[in-house]
């Protein structure tokens, strides 16, 4: 990260809360929240890295703003209470000052939107895909598809009693997204029945699965390991209970994986057509 | 409502004054109609915040411990959520002090259409029992009532809602809308036809004023609402597919339909509070509002850009990036008019003589509560950030801070203000700061640990969570309780002060005390300004 980035992240880390702490980061673990975590989980793809500045840079203005408000009125309730005040003025106009209030802010305004502009347009632009991930929001888990290698499997939460060690409850699933680190990775979502949302916090990705739609996100891992997600549009009963996992790996381990479930899935299909036989 | 002594003045003004049923039932008095509101409001709040503590108590812990079904907890958070914006803020700010000090403010004798406004009481009334009744209704396979939210996202509440629950849902809002609409009509009508001889538009309240762009956003807002929920009712009954996308319709289309309202919806919500927070400091500082018409028309200014930033509930939806950019735009240029009023605000106690009265507190609460909700707004505005926010606890924070923190601060203000002009009882200062200082610290207890919350990823509408949420989770719902214990100080206070019965002057608040409800008795009589007064 450079200087400027370090330097603002400081800042606002010093002008107090909802700081991210990836730069103050103690030995977390990635991918998903922490106790008592005050800011973003720990990016892992360079749209998050620049949500996490943005974010940076306005909450230091926000945070400013709202001081100045309260040392107003904090001078406003020592300064002119009924006792240290008795005789109140009737000054109720100043063109200046009015003026002031309403073009400052907005300067303030395109002060913020210049980098707002920049990231959202940043989002959307859509690198040429290296992998191509089908995700369908059902009731109450995802589908996945990996088209261009023919994979198709279910991804279901794993209930707390069959939880392993070390496996976090509610977001652990029994098939995960597998994808390379480095790759750009697109993502379409479309759903079976309700509006469901494909949401990864350490990717800096959220999109909605609309049913009739198919709509795409996109992201570039850039480190290894477990990512998670949850669910994030009210999809009726088990909403909190259909969590996305992704788990980022080098190129040869994902080309295993592939070559594994390509075979699984052949075997299935094997098995399939001789019970039919 | 009045005591003997005031009702013998009262028979001295005017002989033929209603009891009993055709008082209450057949009411045609703006002052009553506004205290029937009241207590449909009051009635609101309490089933609101009692769902609201419920969800608490089951978020208090990871695991799930108080509902065995999480549907019930979805058909909670949509039941929160519509009670308190239908039939608690609402009926307060507009039914309530909206009917009670407008005619008052502009010196008329009443509303322009007094038998309407009755029924747009009763209408809520029954809104309110169809809302009630759908939660007992069946809902989802295997639950009762509508759990889709308060937003009742297709398909969702067609196809995802097999049961009745959201059809009674459905018509408690149209019953809703309609009382909502009759009473815009009628203010509309009373403020720009009814005002004394002399109190021009620029002369009048700023209650007024904010009463009069709330009803304009009203007015236009909610027969849009009207209409999707019309086509969500012909889609889940009559065969229709405006959001079967399987059938040619767009899921998304309810969502532009729904926040074509839902976001007039907001400031509908807020205005009226920063119309009462105006009249608040202005008296207590002694000192008129700074800035009179910028004050107006930013309100002005708020509620015409309000109708074009609806999408900005949507960036997550599968909105095009440019339309995305133009929403982001415009949500943020909002920030300038709300920005000048709060500054106005702290202008017009700047140079003053302030008084800490409850009402006071309540204010001073709002102002700096009400910047801190508003500046998370500015930054959930972007839609880049807002990416990783969407659907998180720092929404709900947001909303919590301007609408817990803000509009329901400046309901209480309202309360401690008036309710001695209204009901001619004082209430007990001790009390309504005790109050006041329970709700401050239980409300920002509640709601600031949910910013850290979102931003470590924790969804919204969730009845269970991943364990590493706990810690301010146990926090969250710690400010809860004890925002519920200032709820009941205030009930506590309420009953003191109609028993105690402490005489209230016409004026108990002083030379800061400047519009015409000072000037008439404390309770007033039931007919007012049978005589107009003029204006200089």
């Amino acid at each position: 990260m450079g200087m400027l980035h370090r330097a603002l992240m400081v800042l606002a880390a010093l002008a107090g809360l909802g700081a991210s702490g990836s730069a103050l980061a103690e030995e977390l673990p990635l991918g998903q929240p922490h106790p008592w975590q005050l800011g973003f989980q720990e990016a892992v793809t360079p749209i998050m890295a620049q949500i996490h500045d943005f974010h940076n840079y306005v909450t230091f203005i926000i945070i400013a703003i709202t001081l100045f408000v309260l040392a107003l009125m904090i001078i406003v309730m020592v300064r002119f209470n009924e006792k240290s005040n008795p005789e109140p003025s009737r000054t109720s106009h100043n063109t200046l000052l009015e003026v002031a209030w309403t073009v400052i802010p907005i300067f303030i305004l395109v002060a913020i939107a210049i980098p707002s502009f920049r990231l959202l347009f940043a989002q959307y632009d859509f690198p040429k895909a290296d992998v191509s991930i089908t995700a369908t929001g059902a009731q109450w888990y995802w589908i996945y598809e990996y088209p261009e290698e023919d994979i198709s499997f279910n991804s279901i939460m794993v209930p707390d009693a069959q939880l392993k060690e070390g496996q976090p409850r509610l977001l652990t699933v029994d098939n995960e997204v597998v994808v390379p680190v480095g790759a750009n990775v697109v993502v379409s979502l479309k759903s079976n029945d309700v509006i469901h949302d494909w949401a990864v916090p350490s990717f800096g990705v959220k999109l909605d699965a609309v049913p009739g739609r198919l709509q795409q996100t996109w992201f570039r891992a850039e480190k290894e390991g477990w990512f998670y997600g949850q669910c994030s549009e009210l999809c009726g009963r088990n909403h909190a209970f259909m969590p996305i996992a992704v788990r980022v790996v080098s190129q040869d381990e994902y080309d295993a994986w592939v070559a594994g479930k390509k075979s699984a899935s052949i075997d299935t299909k094997g098995k399939l057509a001789s019970a039919r036989d | 409502m009045a005591n003997n002594a005031q009702a013998e003045a009262a028979h001295h003004d005017h002989d033929d004054h209603p009891h009993g049923l055709r008082r209450w039932l057949f009411s045609t008095n703006h002052k009553d109609i506004g205290t029937l509101y009241l207590i449909l409001s009051l009635v609101g709040g309490i089933i609101g915040a009692l769902l609201s503590m419920a969800m608490r108590a089951e978020l208090m812990e990871p695991g799930m411990q108080i509902f065995g079904n999480p549907e019930m907890y979805n058909v909670f958070v949509t039941a929160h959520g519509l009670i308190m914006v239908f039939f608690t803020i609402m009926p307060a700010t507009v039914g309530a002090f909206g009917n009670w000090m407008v005619p008052l403010m502009i010196g008329a004798p009443d509303m322009a259409f007094p038998r309407m406004n009755n029924i747009s009481f009763w209408l809520l009334a029954m809104a309110f029992v169809l809302l009630v009744t759908s939660l007992f209704m069946p809902g989802a396979p295997g639950s009762t009532g509508a759990g889709a939210g308060w937003t009742i996202y297709a398909p969702l509440s067609t196809s995802g809602s097999p049961g009745v629950a959201v059809d009674f849902a459905i018509l408690a809002l149209h019953l809703g809308g309609a009382s909502s609409i009759l009473g815009a009509i009628n203010f509309i009508t009373t403020i720009m036809n009814m005002r004394a001889p002399g109190m021009t538009l620029h002369k009048m309240p700023l209650f007024v004023w904010s009463i009069l762009v709330t009803a304009f956003l009203l007015l236009l807002s909610l027969p849009v609402l009207a209409g999707a929920i019309t086509m969500l009712l012909t889609d889940r009954n009559f065969g229709t597919a405006f959001f079967d996308s399987a059938h040619g319709g767009d899921p998304l289309l309810w969502q532009h339909l729904f926040w074509f309202f839902g976001h007039p919806e907001v400031y509908i919500l807020i205005l009226p509070g920063f119309g009462m927070i105006s009249q608040i400091v202005a008296t207590f500082s002694k000192k008129p509002v700074f800035g009179y018409l910028g004050m107006a028309y930013a309100m002005v200014a708020i509620g015409v850009i309000g109708f074009v930033v609806w999408a900005h509930h949507m960036y997550a939806a599968g909105l095009d990036v440019n339309t995305q950019a133009y929403f982001v735009f415009a949500t943020m240029v909002i920030a300038v008019p709300t920005g000048v009023k709060i500054f106005s605000w702290i202008a017009t106690m700047w140079g003053g003589s302030i008084s800490f009265k409850t009402p006071m507190l309540w204010a001073l609460g709002f102002i700096f509560l009400f910047t801190v909700g508003g500046v998370t707004g500015v930054m959930l505005s972007n839609a880049g950030v807002d990416r990783s926010f969407h659907d998180t606890y720092y929404v709900v924070a947001h909303f919590h801070y301007v609408l817990s923190l803000g509009a329901v601060f400046s309901l209480f203000a309202a309360w401690y203000y008036w309710s001695p002009k209204m009901y001619g009882y004082m209430y007990s200062e001790a009390l309504g700061k005790l109050h006041f200082w329970l709700m401050f610290v239980g409300a920002n207890l509640a709601f600031f640990p949910q910013h850290f919350l979102g931003l470590a990823g924790m969804p919204r509408r969730y009845a269970d969570y991943p364990d590493a949420y706990a810690g301010w989770n146990m926090i969250s719902s710690i400010g809860a309780y004890l925002a519920m214990a200032g709820f009941v100080v205030f009930f506590i206070a309420v009953i003191q002060q109609f028993s105690r019965k402490q005489k209230a002057a016409a004026n108990p608040w002083g030379p800061g005390a400047t519009t015409l409800e000072w000037t008439v008795s404390s309770p007033p009589p039931f007919h007012t300004f049978d005589t107009l007064p003029r204006i200089k």
